[in-house]
């Protein structure tokens, strides 16, 4: 067993969304909560196989995306500061902020390097002591903890030139600001497989308990996915949302406990500002008082303020990465898409990240979706 | 390696090194921090996510999830 190949069986796929389209009585509406979900049912081509009653969302699961532009403003203004080296996630790269991006201020001659890991920007500090080696800490549950552990081997390890920029965000909370905000109506939540990984089933349980949505976690693969709408589905037909497992080789109830208490240690709880959505109350993690010297936010604040001028915030023009995190519009929606905005010249960060709703909308979506296969 | 960040890809512990591990998959083999799964023995499968082992693959419940799978399959065969 290798934990891939076994749920990639088109066969089985064709079953499982035979099963669905019998089970479907009404037209109801899914949100797919994270990125690689989107980019998954994309790829598949699994919103062809259910049936069309079954409308699926994409949501504000991707990270890049979500990351809003203040933030991103912030990190090429602390590239620019002396001794200053910017590591970050590759996807970032691209991403427009107000006046640049993260590649421009590079090209520009600014010290900023691509890293797989934590660990990569660990090493880069450790090898170049007297620079600042400032890591962008975006993601969601699923990294925040690898970004605890980088700060805790920091700590013990004396590299005190590693400094976090933390944009963690939050999924339980920004899920709720959602559904409060009922812009957009939904039966269903496919729930994160690696979020859930690290915060477990029990976080979601106000969601079918206040809201009557239904919540089952789905893992990555075609077979898990289809796995998961069935499950969705029989809940809603039958009146009786939950928080359902569909991930079982992954996500236990109680989730990881191990990281969440490294989550714990580092961090504390606070409002996050999430791009297309605004600031969502105790949805983010910032660094706290006792590791507050990895803090780059807290040790650069002044140079920060300096550097950025108060230029104000722009967001690109058109563009409805918004709309689209917020799962009110499709990609198709937006007129930029396809035509003004692709992936080669991207406008906004959902066509630029591989996660994002408009990259894998493009990438596979219009062939399928247009009949010409 | 994927540049999606929500991805976390199934790798195989080889060897073991206080909180760090070689874990392979399809013959690439990649130094991995395992400090967010100490209990993560030599053999047994890991969700890798930007080098690090976010959680152990029980496999016993992927077999469980497979036999029900194919329950489900040959279920759909007689519907």
């Amino acid at each position: 067993m290798k934990f891939l190949d076994e749920y990639q069986n088109s066969e089985l796929a064709t079953k499982l969304a035979h099963r669905i389209a019998n089970h479907t009585t009404k037209p109801i509406r899914l949100m797919e909560f994270c990125g690689g979900h989107t980019h998954a049912i994309m790829r598949h081509g699994i919103r062809q196989l259910v049936p069309e009653t079954v409308e699926m969302r994409a949501g504000p699961g991707c990270p890049v995306c979500v990351t809003a532009t203040i933030d991103l403003d912030k990190a090429i203004a602390l590239a620019w500061l002396p001794n200053v080296t910017i590591t970050t996630f590759g996807d970032m790269m691209r991403v427009p902020g107000s006046y640049s991006s993260l590649q421009q201020t590079k090209a520009e001659g600014a010290d900023v390097r691509v890293v797989y890991s934590t660990m990569d920007a660990m090493k880069i500090a450790r090898e170049n002591p007297k620079k600042s080696v400032i890591f962008i800490g975006i993601g969601f549950e699923t990294t925040a903890p690898t970004i605890a552990a980088s700060i805790i081997k920091a700590q013990q390890g004396g590299i005190e030139n590693f400094h976090v920029l933390s944009c963690l965000k939050l999924t339980p909370p920004v899920m709720k600001a959602l559904l409060d905000s009922g812009e957009v109506k939904l039966d269903g939540i496919i729930c994160p497989g690696h979020v859930s990984v690290i915060i477990g089933s029990r976080p979601y349980e106000f969601i079918p308990a206040d809201y009557g949505v239904a919540c089952v976690i789905s893992g990555f693969e075609p077979i898990d996915i289809l796995l998961c709408v069935g499950k969705l589905v029989e809940q809603i037909e039958a009146g009786q949302p939950k928080v359902e497992i569909a991930y079982r080789r992954g996500v236990k109830p109680q989730g990881n406990r191990k990281a969440l208490e490294l989550m714990g240690e580092v961090f504390q709880i606070d409002g996050a500002n999430w791009r297309g959505i605004g600031i969502v109350p105790q949805s983010g993690l910032k660094i706290n008082q006792k590791y507050e010297h990895f803090d780059a936010a807290k040790v650069f604040s002044g140079l920060l303020r300096c550097a950025r001028n108060d230029k104000p915030v722009r967001e690109p023009k058109g563009c409805r990465c918004g709309d689209i995190l917020r799962g009110v519009a499709t990609p198709f929606e937006c007129h930029l898409f396809g035509k003004v905005c692709t992936p080669e010249k991207p406008v906004g960060p959902c066509m630029v990240s591989s996660e994002g709703a408009c990259a894998a909308y493009y990438q596979y979506g219009s062939a399928k979706i247009f009949g010409n296969f | 390696m994927p540049k999606v960040m929500c991805l976390a890809i199934p790798m195989r512990i080889a060897s073991i090194e206080g909180d760090e591990a070689e874990a392979e998959v399809g013959g690439v083999v990649r130094r991995v921090s395992i400090a967010l799964t100490p209990e993560a023995k030599v053999g047994e499968y890991v969700l890798l996510h930007t080098g690090y082992a976010i959680g152990v693959i029980d496999e016993a419940e992927a077999k469980e999830t497979l036999k029900l799978l194919e329950e489900i399959a040959s279920f759909s065969e007689i519907s």
